[in-house]
């Protein structure tokens, strides 16, 4: 589904990625740890497409076509999800009508008809419900005094509705308390099929208890230093990023 | 230097009408009154237009506006349809309404009243003894004689609208003041003059509306509002300016405020080849709070100038100001904010913010924050941003498959709607948002 070749990306001149290689099939959870400053969001940002970098070498390859040059609107219509560490405020813009948007337009990149007002209440319930999301909550402004919890709730709920092919879930445990945590993961697990396949960007192991991987690697330094299997995640929490560093 | 003929000739055709004016007036003439436009017409017969040489007319020039041979009186007021101008109208409320065409009442569409309180119009306020001693205490005392187009105004004032609100009443509906011009007339000056009075522990809310009804006909508006806001008495108007390109507007209001009332002004300036707001606070007593509201959103040519002055002279007073502006195209936006804090006016909070996006690559904001502070112990604070867009905002929302330029709308949208949390009438809320939306071709008619 998903493959990156020697991705080498910059920003401001700087680079952060310093030649990943990832391959991820259908059905399949990646998790990818690493410590503070390794290009775990850079690397998720630069799958999404986001601008401000600049890829210098390298392909993401999607169902066999080059991502590279295709705007995030492009991306995300092709069935790219990334939930955001930091979900953008968004006065004024209801959670409801900005998922209205969202869905529209990519059933108008599809040449589908927009989704009748009908269908997109029911599908709007399922998943809420599914993520334990009160109705009130749906009608506030996007993210807009949300607590961190909500904030990625809201991501998770957005994904349910979109979903996507591929899921790229960006410290997503960060924020939550536990009760959340598991909501969150429950989610995420239940939206898991044989089709689509989900990356877990994570400072700590915490969320993999939930969300379980079947394969883990480790980012340092703009590389991909280690991967293994869910244990290896245990071995990290245990042994700490130094291991890594030192080794 | 060579003098600017069209204007002269405006000035001078202005003059020469004053006492045809008058005489044509179909109202008795108080001699009061009488001498109120006489000194008027004096004071702007030495004072002539403003020019950019005016400090307070330095970024907005009057030239383009005033070169037109304008009717000062309009031949015969035509009527029109309630059908033709209904979308103008707030519906889904009750109100009052006061209607006027080519600056003429029209009764048949609007719903005055005399019941408790006057919602009327000023024609009868200047004509009938019963309103001698109000016009008295309060026709021409805040508008400001050393404005020349206050002036103009006061010299030929006859018609707009007259709202008395006595003590202890909280107007039940709100009252729509709508100045409709047809294009009779090709080229047309009106001059609206419309006094509020608002009694102690009363409340009212006004929306007031200038439209050109014509796409080929020129219109200039020169409108004067006066508003008097006695002790804890509560006033919200909201001034609605979405008008053709052929139609401009220079509004002037003066607000005098007694201890513990609160009054709130808003201008919605969505169109329009020239708007000018002139916006003047002046604090009578303590513990009054003003808010001034400003959302501006223009393409084109268009221009926007909002001067605002709050004087606080007396303690523990506050006031906030809150202006945005999204300029597309070659539009202008001015913004010339004036607070002065007396030296008694101790306690006071004077906030001023004033938020603007430039989208047009010829676009252009002019911000001035004048703060004149001789009281010591106050919190006053101004702030000023111009700005593109928030990129980390533009890629979350492409990110969930929303186009750049669909996501660049939606951010101006969110961006402009915060303007319109004061808004305490809900269908005029819905009506303004709509106008937003399709300003800015966002299309959120969803909602649970």
């Amino acid at each position: 589904m998903l493959k990156i070749n020697n991705l080498h990306a910059s920003i401001n001149e700087k680079e952060i990625l310093k030649g990943i290689n990832l391959e991820v099939k259908p059905g399949e959870v990646h998790a990818i740890m690493g410590p503070n400053g390794a290009g775990k969001s850079t690397l998720s940002s630069v799958i999404a497409g986001r601008e401000d970098y600049e890829v210098s070498e390298g392909e993401i390859i999607l169902d066999d076509e080059d991502i590279i040059e295709l705007a995030p609107e492009e991306r995300a219509h092709k069935g790219i999800f990334l939930s955001f560490q930091y979900p953008v405020e968004i006065p004024g813009v209801t959670v409801t009508n900005f998922i209205k948007s969202a869905i529209n337009e990519t059933r108008k990149a599809k040449g589908l008809e927009e989704m009748p007002a009908k269908d997109l209440l029911k599908t709007i319930r399922e998943k809420s419900e599914l993520l334990e999301i009160d109705r009130k909550f749906l009608s506030r402004s996007l993210n807009e005094g949300f607590s961190g919890g909500e904030k990625k709730r809201n991501e998770i709920f957005q994904m349910a509705m979109l979903e996507p092919k591929l899921a790229i879930l960006d410290e997503t445990d960060s924020g939550l308390d536990i009760d959340a945590l598991r909501i969150v993961a429950n989610g995420v697990n239940k939206l898991k099929s044989e089709d689509n396949a989900v990356i877990v960007i994570t400072h700590y192991q915490r969320l993999l208890d939930y969300i379980v991987p079947d394969f883990v690697h480790v980012l340092h330094d703009g590389k991909i230093v280690k991967s293994g299997g869910k244990e290896l995640a245990l071995e990290l929490e245990e042994k700490g990023y130094d291991w890594i560093k030192n080794s | 230097m060579a003098l600017n003929l069209d204007e002269m000739e405006l000035k001078d055709k202005l003059v020469s009408s004053f006492l045809a004016f008058e005489n044509n007036a179909s109202i008795d003439l108080d001699s009061s009154i009488h001498d109120i436009r006489t000194k008027a017409i004096n004071n702007f017969e030495t004072q002539g237009f403003p020019t950019k040489k005016d400090e307070e007319w330095k970024y907005t020039s009057l030239r383009s506006v005033l070169n037109h041979d304008y009717s000062i009186f309009p031949k015969a007021s035509s009527n029109i349809d309630l059908s033709d101008v209904k979308k103008y109208f707030v519906h889904g409320i009750e109100s009052y309404k006061l209607v006027f065409i080519d600056g003429v009442f029209n009764s048949f569409l609007s719903d005055a009243t005399h019941d408790g309180l006057d919602i009327c119009v000023m024609s009868s306020a200047l004509s009938k003894p019963k309103y001698k001693m109000i016009v008295d205490n309060y026709f021409n005392t805040i508008a400001k004689e050393d404005q020349s187009l206050a002036n103009l105004n006061t010299a030929f004032s006859k018609e707009g609208a007259f709202i008395n609100i006595p003590k202890n009443t909280v107007v039940p509906k709100a009252i729509q003041i709508l100045n409709f011009s047809t294009g009779t007339e090709k080229e047309l000056l009106v001059q609206p003059r419309n006094l509020v009075i608002v009694g102690e522990n009363s409340h009212v809310q006004i929306i007031e509306r200038h439209q050109n009804l014509s796409e080929s006909n020129v219109t200039l508006t020169n409108s004067v509002t006066e508003i008097f806001v006695h002790k804890r008495g509560i006033v919200d108007y909201y001034k609605v300016q979405n008008d053709t390109e052929n139609a401009s507007l220079i509004d002037s209001t003066f607000v005098s405020q007694k201890q513990d009332s609160i009054a709130s002004v808003h201008t919605f300036s969505f169109g329009g080849k020239l708007t000018r707001n002139n916006l003047e606070f002046y604090h009578e007593g303590e513990h009054i709070t003003s808010n001034l509201n400003g959302l501006s959103i223009i393409g084109g040519k268009q221009l926007v100038d909002n001067h605002t002055l709050v004087h606080h002279k007396h303690p523990n007073c506050e006031s906030h100001e809150l202006y945005k502006g999204i300029f597309d195209d070659k539009s202008n936006g001015v913004f010339n904010g004036k607070v002065v804090v007396e030296k008694e006016a101790q306690k006071t909070n004077a906030f001023q913010q004033n938020n603007n996006i430039l989208i047009g690559d010829s676009a252009a904001i002019n911000a001035k924050p004048q703060l004149e502070i001789f009281a010591d112990d106050v919190k006053c604070s101004h702030g000023c941003t111009i700005g593109q867009l928030d990129e980390s905002a533009l890629f979350y929302m492409q990110q969930r498959g929303i186009s750049k330029e669909n996501a660049k709308a939606l951010l101006m949208y969110a961006f402009a709607n915060e303007a319109l949390d004061h808004v305490k009438v809900p269908a005029l809320k819905q009506k303004i948002n709509q106008i937003i939306a399709k300003k800015l071709n966002v299309d959120l008619e969803f909602d649970l």
